[in-house]
């Protein structure tokens, strides 16, 4: 280990979490500027408390993991245990800071090390962790029954789906986002440590190259096809359609729920061999936006308006009938908005020459019966992008509201 | 079931020679040009349509519609005959819309408003001036290439028709066994001609929709339906009426088939896109789920393919010969897998295939696509 690291300047901070925080953050940029890097000047930590979970509208960091776990325990003091414990992990994690204080190294010779320490080195990435619970959770179990939210209803199966049973559900998930892709690794891998006895891993899916943007102020980046993807998102600046189409309100049925959202969680295989062989006219009228800039058809600029009524020669509408973009518009959904937040992935290959690669589909909503649930059966039955795209996974999750420094995940279930 | 076809090449029953004309026409994706000219301005009301100028240079005009009026309006771009360049509905009072037009020919236009989106519209003369050489689309080679592939359609559809008959009155006097022996060989003449299918909106998920792929309150009918009867459920009280019905369907299918006009272009994408069907629906094993003859429907969809790909040779040979001689290649190549798994006049079963079997058939395939994929812009060049 060489230069300042991040075990020692939390020894130097001491008990001060919140200062050790930014403490390390600056520390760490200024050693990676020592080395030439250019990333990461600056202090790089997203705040875990506030009115909303981070990782919502956190302008979207480049990689993910993501997990869902399942809970093994009958116990219910147990997970409310675990719900507190996590909380207090995810609070210095997302600071910068090792799960628990002298983690890595600092611990006795004959324990083995509280954290897992393959994030000692790095910065803290602008991590955030974010939690949810499946419909499974409200179950006989633990006594949960009263709370389930209606909006948190079981998906039901679209036309085309082909669910992998091991790749889908869970009764908890935890959403860790980073810019560096091994601190993300790092916060779920520690997490999953604390629940050994109360969780498992049911399932888990990385993430890499953001494929939506969540603020204005991101480049609208482009998925596995080659296309911009999320142009349309509802966005960080956007509080008006993010109060009505995003964040769950007292009056919406569990007032626990209140500032929290519901989150559908897809893996979509894409059939990027087939895709590639498509003509760039073929390509385009599927998605109905040009590649280059990707703008609707019959506009000129990414930002311009869809307008689904426009016809070319004969009549006949530009953007086609089957075309994405037509299908997933709120004009033609009612209105009904997303807060998309996927990422791409590649899990190798498939075993028979092609690439296991895809869209790992997030978005957040605040009743997914009204908006992902119909927005999803129009584009399973109708969009001509279905030939290339297979839905392998799928989950759904009740993200419950943001945390005070006092507060703590279980709060909304428990109390 | 394979890539629906509509929104790629435009419907072309009845339309003749304008299927090449409307694709060439429908690139959407050029940038609006003129900017120095600046877009053109439309002032739509109840009872006027005041154009800003009545006269542009060919290439893309860009009009910008502002509806001053209080009824929702819609503006066109017509060419002599009434013939629509470019439309624009919906324009809800006090909104302005965009509409980009491709004029690549000189000559006189008219621009209409039609406030109350009904009638003939407010119109006006419209000059457009200067334009390109217009290249003379309808060679004979190609007049020759879908001539030549519409035989072929005709044949298969023929047979088609008369396999299902004797299909569909096996289920219907309950004789699973024959049933069974005719299922996968009626379906090959489907899978050969199944891009002219797709062509029909409706008929063919009626025909060949796969029960995973069905939409919530879709009835499950066609061929899969009674594969599944045969093969899992037994058959089942209704089963004669979805055998009716798919013989009707066929029917259906084979009459519309023989008005259907097909381009060079079209004959390039379908034998690609049944190439690609092989890929995500045969390599699988997904098509025929209960069956598992998915290796019968592997030669149709080559042979389908091949054929167009006979079809427009004389094109290939002379604008690409190295194309010709490596698609000969592929195609033997797969061909030669093919028989490698034939049992008696059929195949292996799906389920009867090792994964090194199926790996090989997917790295053929892929072998085969690619170059399969740049026959269409040969064509089109
Ligand atoms: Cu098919």
């Amino acid at each position: 280990m060489t230069g300042v690291s991040r075990r020692a300047l939390f020894g130097m901070a001491g008990a001060g979490v919140a200062l050790a925080g930014a403490g390390v953050a600056t520390g760490v940029g200024i050693d990676r500027l020592g080395e030439g890097s250019p990333a990461h000047a600056e202090p790089s930590t997203v705040d875990f408390h506030g009115e909303h979970q981070a990782g919502i509208v956190t302008p979207t960091q480049q990689n993910l993991h993501f997990a869902a776990l399942d809970v093994t325990t009958k116990d219910v003091g147990k997970l409310r245990e675990l719900l507190r414990t996590w909380t207090a992990a995810a609070r210095r994690m997302t600071a910068g800071q090792e799960v628990v204080a002298d983690g890595a190294v600092g611990g006795a010779a004959q324990a083995p090390p509280g954290d897992t320490g393959e994030a000692l080195d790095l910065p803290p990435g602008d991590l955030t962790l974010t939690i949810g619970f499946g419909p499974s959770l409200f179950d006989q179990r633990f006594g949960l029954a009263a709370k389930r939210p209606p909006q948190l209803v079981d998906l039901p199966l679209f036309p085309k789906d082909k669910l992998d049973p091991a790749r889908s559900g869970g009764d908890l998930c935890i959403q860790a986002c980073a810019n560096d892709p091994q601190v993300a690794v790092h916060a779920v891998r520690n997490l999953v440590r604390l629940g050994f006895g109360v969780t498992e891993v049911r399932w888990s899916q990385l993430g890499f190259g953001r494929s939506s943007s969540t603020s204005r102020a991101q480049q609208t980046p482009r998925n596995l096809f080659g296309f911009k993807d999320g142009t349309n998102n509802v966005k960080s600046e956007d509080t008006d359609v993010l109060r009505e189409q995003v964040w769950a309100q007292s009056g919406d049925g569990q007032a626990w729920m209140a500032g929290g959202t519901y989150l559908v969680a897809r893996r979509i295989r894409m059939h990027v061999e087939t895709w590639d062989r498509e003509t760039l006219d073929g390509q385009e009228q599927i998605v109905g936006r040009t590649k280059g800039t990707g703008a609707p058809l019959g506009q000129t600029g990414e930002f311009d308006q869809v307008d689904l009524d426009v016809g070319g020669a004969g009549g006949v509408p530009l953007i086609a009938p089957d075309a994405h973009v037509r299908l997933a518009s709120h004009q033609t959904l009612n209105g009904a908005r997303i807060l998309r937040r996927g990422y791409n992935f590649v899990d190798g290959s498939d075993g028979v020459g092609h690439l296991e690669a895809g869209l790992f589909f997030l978005a957040f909503n605040r009743d997914t019966r009204k908006q992902y649930i119909p927005m999803q059966q129009a584009l399973s039955a109708k969009d001509a992008m279905m030939e290339y795209v297979q839905h392998t996974g799928s989950a759904h999750f009740a993200v419950p509201p943001g945390l005070t420094p006092t507060s703590n995940w279980g709060d909304g279930l428990f109390t | 079931m394979t890539v629906p076809q509509s929104r790629r090449t435009p419907l072309t029953v009845l339309a003749g020679v304008g299927a090449l004309v409307a694709l060439a026409g429908c690139d959407s994706t050029g940038a609006a040009t003129d900017a120095a000219d600046g877009p053109i301005k439309i002032d739509a009301s109840d009872t006027s349509c005041t154009v800003s100028t009545t006269t542009a240079a060919a290439g893309n005009l860009t009009f910008e519609i502002a509806n001053k009026g209080t009824k929702v309006t819609e503006f066109y771009l017509y060419a002599e005959g009434d013939r629509i360049m470019g439309e624009v509905e919906n324009i809800a009072p006090g909104l302005n819309r965009r509409l980009i037009v491709e004029v690549p020919d000189a000559g006189k236009y008219q621009t209409a408003c039609k406030p109350g989106m009904a009638g003939n519209g407010i119109r006006g003369d419209f000059t457009v001036t200067g334009g390109v050489a217009r290249q003379n689309d309808t060679n004979a080679q190609k007049a020759e290439a879908t001539k030549s592939y519409a035989t072929y359609v005709a044949n298969n559809s023929a047979a088609l028709e008369t396999e299902t008959a004797k299909f569909v009155d096996a289920v219907k006097a309950g004789k699973v066994d024959e049933a069974k022996s005719e299922y996968a060989r009626t379906r090959v003449f489907y899978e050969r001609i199944e891009p002219v299918a797709e062509k029909f909106g409706d008929l063919d998920p009626a025909i060949d929709a796969r029960e995973a792929d069905l939409e919530p309150g879709q009835q499950f009918t066609g061929f899969h339906r009674l594969e599944k009867d045969l093969w899992r459920s037994g058959l089942q009280p209704d089963s004669p009426q979805i055998a009716d019905k798919l013989l009707t369907d066929v029917k259906d299918l084979v009459t519309k088939a023989k008005t259907l006009q097909l381009s060079a272009l079209d004959l390039a994408n379908g034998a690609k896109s049944l190439l690609d069907e092989v890929a995500t629906g045969k390599i699988t094993g997904e098509e025929e789920t209960f069956s598992h003859t998915d290796l019968w429907d592997f030669q149709s969809n080559l042979d389908g393919s091949k054929n167009a790909i006979v079809a427009l040779r004389p094109i290939l040979q002379a604008k690409d010969p190295a194309l010709v001689s490596t698609l000969d290649k592929e195609f033997a190549n797969v061909q030669a897998l093919l028989d490698k798994t034939r049992v008696g006049d059929g195949f292996k079963y799906y389920d009867q295939l090792s994964q090194d079997e199926i790996k090989t058939f997917a790295s053929a395939v892929d072998a085969l696509s690619e170059p399969l994929s740049k026959v269409a812009a040969v064509v089109a060049k």
